[in-house]
């Protein structure tokens, strides 16, 4: 029997996504031709702009298609950063994605910008002032601010609408990678006051390789893409629209039983947390105690490598993450628990558990079952 | 149900092949790919040594297609301590050493080894060339690519851990048989050079680490012939790279002698002066048949073998050869045979 417990990765599709998207695959069309079959596809890229936009309170014109959250993350922050010139600082949290971290250093080694990692509290939490004190030092020269609206590692929720307001106040766009959020919390673009929000189709049930950046009208990010300026001439590139349709699918089914299942993960990941505490004394659950995604444990588990727990989950048959990056494969400490102020010996001691919708109490009982045997082969084998 | 086996997967198209070997035998196989390089990307360009990205992607191809979980290990910092560290250490000391095989000593069968056994393993397998038959060492059937060598200063306690599924097939048919398995490493270049020297340069990787320390070039008698900027870039047996003006007296040309690290002497002489028959050799390991007569040693990879007799003093060996030898560095190893069978090894301490 497999636990699958890593749906913050990516979560199985919903039926209505492989129904909607299994419907265009055969079809002949693309969307930018003016015949008949163009229109048709057309009117599906459309129809699905639309049904995007309502759920997640955006019009249907700040809808930007992308190729999945890591595009739409490069496009905000690139593209505002270029379109934004000559200012030069960047301000972003210290936990955010690499798919935002690493284009906002990019932007820092090789084209002038100041990056600027905003300190996080000991849950991941950014404060306000430590946003707004950040901006003041320099507040004409800020050329955007991003962070992120969950956390991916250690499902901390940021205060996104106050920090949105304060970048408003000296006239600064503010992006957030909601990549995590959607499907879990509620996300409504416009209530938030983002001006633009990173979607991810995978991520919700929705198929791989699709996304978006609901992107605020009047705001024009420099295309990280050119070519036949598809999307609002920000994006290039022939639009999908078998995964566009799947997409929408899953972006309406998702929103649609975000609190439903919100409700019933949060029981079964206070569940696993409580019983994971039970099985392995002295494990340690990272991230904010309330404010965190309700599908994710994160935990540390002193005297454990987290590349020994997962080997060994995963003979078991329990599929987990490590929840830090890797670099060509080796595990490296997580920016996000040292940001968080762990040591790097503990940061590689970690496991992340994510919950989704196909999410069981059996899956918890296989990974309690399995536990506690496996921690105490890790902590024989130690930290190499 | 089988063994436990942690197979390393280097990326190339023997350990491959091993790991497949293991798991159509019925064992519960993982592959693992370690990673050596403190920083991977630096050795990409190089790509002629075995720690690329390239070649960690290749193993892990080659562990999806026989259907085996992978995963890959950071060994960097025990590698860097244990096989590069000591690499520039041996060299600063008049020393050359031989880093495949302290790597297999220090890395392979002992850090990797133990993770293993702690994480539940039984035992670890790798694509050496060379046989493992219960529990005594032999060389590979393919005699061009036999490793026994660099196998040889295994202990008893790690051979009992270790399994070498190819030492009865020659290169190419383990070639034809990646083939025949789908495995596209089958025909990827051999890695010859020192991995983690990725452009062959080791003269310069050792100047990077231990600058110039200039010194003399002398004869046997002591004249003093010429300068070196480092004793280290030197290897006894060495007759290129002398840079020594003049001629020597015979007209014949010279080779290093000795290299004494205190005085920081490199000493030249004729070929004759190379030739030696009692060889010291410290740290003894007994991994073989308790035999002590009619052995052979091989003084270095891929050297030729001398018939000889062994002194066992305890901690360290007096080896008499039964016809000179020429070339022979301390650092390196003397494993001794009996036949193709690995007796035991101990380290080149000093040459006569």
């Amino acid at each position: 029997m497999t636990a699958y417990l890593d749906h913050a990765a990516t979560t199985p599709m919903l039926p209505e996504a492989i129904q909607a998207m299994t419907e265009h695959l055969g079809r002949v069309g693309n969307a930018s031709s003016l015949h008949a079959a163009g229109r048709n596809a057309r009117r599906v890229v459309e129809e699905s702009r639309e049904s995007i936009a309502e759920a997640l309170g955006a019009r249907p014109s700040e809808v930007v298609f992308t190729s999945g959250g890591t595009e739409a993350d490069n496009l905000a922050i690139k593209g505002l950063y270029w379109a934004r010139a000559p200012r030069r600082r960047i301000l972003i949290s210290a936990v955010e994605h690499h798919a935002a971290l690493d284009p906002a250093r990019w932007l820092a080694d090789h084209q002038g910008a100041e990056l600027e990692l905003l300190p996080v509290d000991e849950h991941g939490r950014l404060h306000p002032d430590t946003l707004r004190q950040a901006i003041e030092r320099d507040p004409d020269d800020v050329a955007l601010v991003s962070v992120m609206w969950a956390n991916n590692e250690v499902g901390t929720v940021q205060p996104v609408r106050v920090l949105a307001a304060i970048a408003h106040d000296h006239g600064i766009p503010f992006h957030t990678d909601a990549v995590q959020a959607v499907g879990q919390l509620p996300v409504s673009f416009a209530d938030s006051g983002a001006d633009a929000l990173t979607v991810s189709g995978h991520k919700i049930g929705g198929p791989m390789g699709v996304g978006a950046l609901l992107l605020a009208r009047g705001l024009t990010p420099l295309p990280v893409l050119h070519g036949g300026g598809q999307e609002r001439d920000v994006r290039s590139g022939t639009l999908d629209t078998p995964a566009i349709a799947g997409l929408a699918a899953a972006v309406r089914v998702a929103v649609r039983e975000q609190p439903e299942l919100a409700e019933r993960l949060t029981e079964l990941r206070d569940e696993l947390i409580a019983r994971v505490r039970q099985a392995v004394p002295g494990v340690v659950l990272n991230g904010a105690p309330d404010d965190r995604l309700p599908g994710n444990a994160h935990f540390s588990f002193p005297g454990c490598e987290g590349d020994a727990l997962l080997m060994l989950l995963d003979a078991k048959g329990v599929e987990c993450s490590t929840g830090s990056a890797c670099s060509a494969g080796v595990a490296q400490p997580s920016h996000v628990l040292l940001a968080m102020g762990a040591d790097a010996v503990g940061a590689r001691g970690s496991l992340r558990f994510t919950l989704g919708h196909t999410s069981t109490h059996e899956d918890v009982d296989r990974l309690i079952e399995v536990l506690p045997g496996v921690v105490e082969r890790a902590r024989r084998a130690g930290i190499s | 149900m089988g063994l436990r086996v942690l197979a390393a997967m280097s990326g190339g198209v023997d350990s491959a092949v091993a790991a497949a070997r293991i798991a159509e035998a019925g064992h519960d196989v993982t592959g693992v790919h370690l990673a050596l390089s403190p920083n991977p990307q630096s050795h990409r360009t190089g790509a002629r040594g075995c720690c690329t990205l390239e070649d960690s992607r290749d193993a892990r191809r080659a562990a999806d297609v026989i259907g085996i979980p992978f995963y890959i290990w950071d060994m960097a910092e025990r590698f860097q301590r244990d096989v590069v560290e000591d690499f520039v250490a041996e060299y600063a000391a008049g020393r050359t050493p031989n880093p495949c095989l302290r790597c297999n000593e220090k890395i392979k069968f002992a850090a990797v080894l133990d993770r293993a056994l702690a994480l539940g393993f039984d035992a670890v397998a790798t694509g050496h060339h060379a046989r493992l038959e219960d529990g005594v060492l032999r060389r590979s059937v393919d005699a061009a690519k036999d490793q026994s060598y660099v196998l040889g200063v295994l202990t008893r306690e790690q051979l009992s851990h270790a399994i070498f599924p190819l030492g009865g097939s020659t290169k190419a048919e383990v070639r034809a048989e990646a083939a025949r398995r789908g495995l596209a490493v089958a025909d990827k270049p051999d890695s010859h050079d020192i991995c983690f020297i990725a452009d062959g340069d080791t003269r310069g990787f050792l100047a990077e680490r231990l600058g110039a320390a200039p010194g003399p070039i002398v004869d046997e008698d002591g004249t003093v012939l010429g300068t070196h900027e480092g004793a280290y870039a030197f290897t006894v047996g060495q007759r290129k790279g002398l840079r020594i003006d003049r001629p020597a007296a015979d007209g014949r040309p010279r080779y290093v002698l000795s290299i004494e690290p205190v005085s920081n002497t490199v000493t030249v002489g004729p070929r004759s002066s190379l030739e030696v028959t009692t060889i010291r050799a410290v740290r003894p390991v007994w991994n073989g048949p308790e035999v002590r007569e009619g052995l052979t040693v091989q003084l270095r990879a891929h050297g030729e073998v001398y018939g000889c007799r062994v002194l066992d003093l305890g901690d360290e060996l007096s080896i008499e050869l039964d016809s000179p030898a020429r070339g022979v560095a301390a650092g390196q190893a003397a494993v001794l045979y009996a036949g193709d069978t690995v007796v035991g090894s101990a380290t080149i301490a000093s040459a006569a």
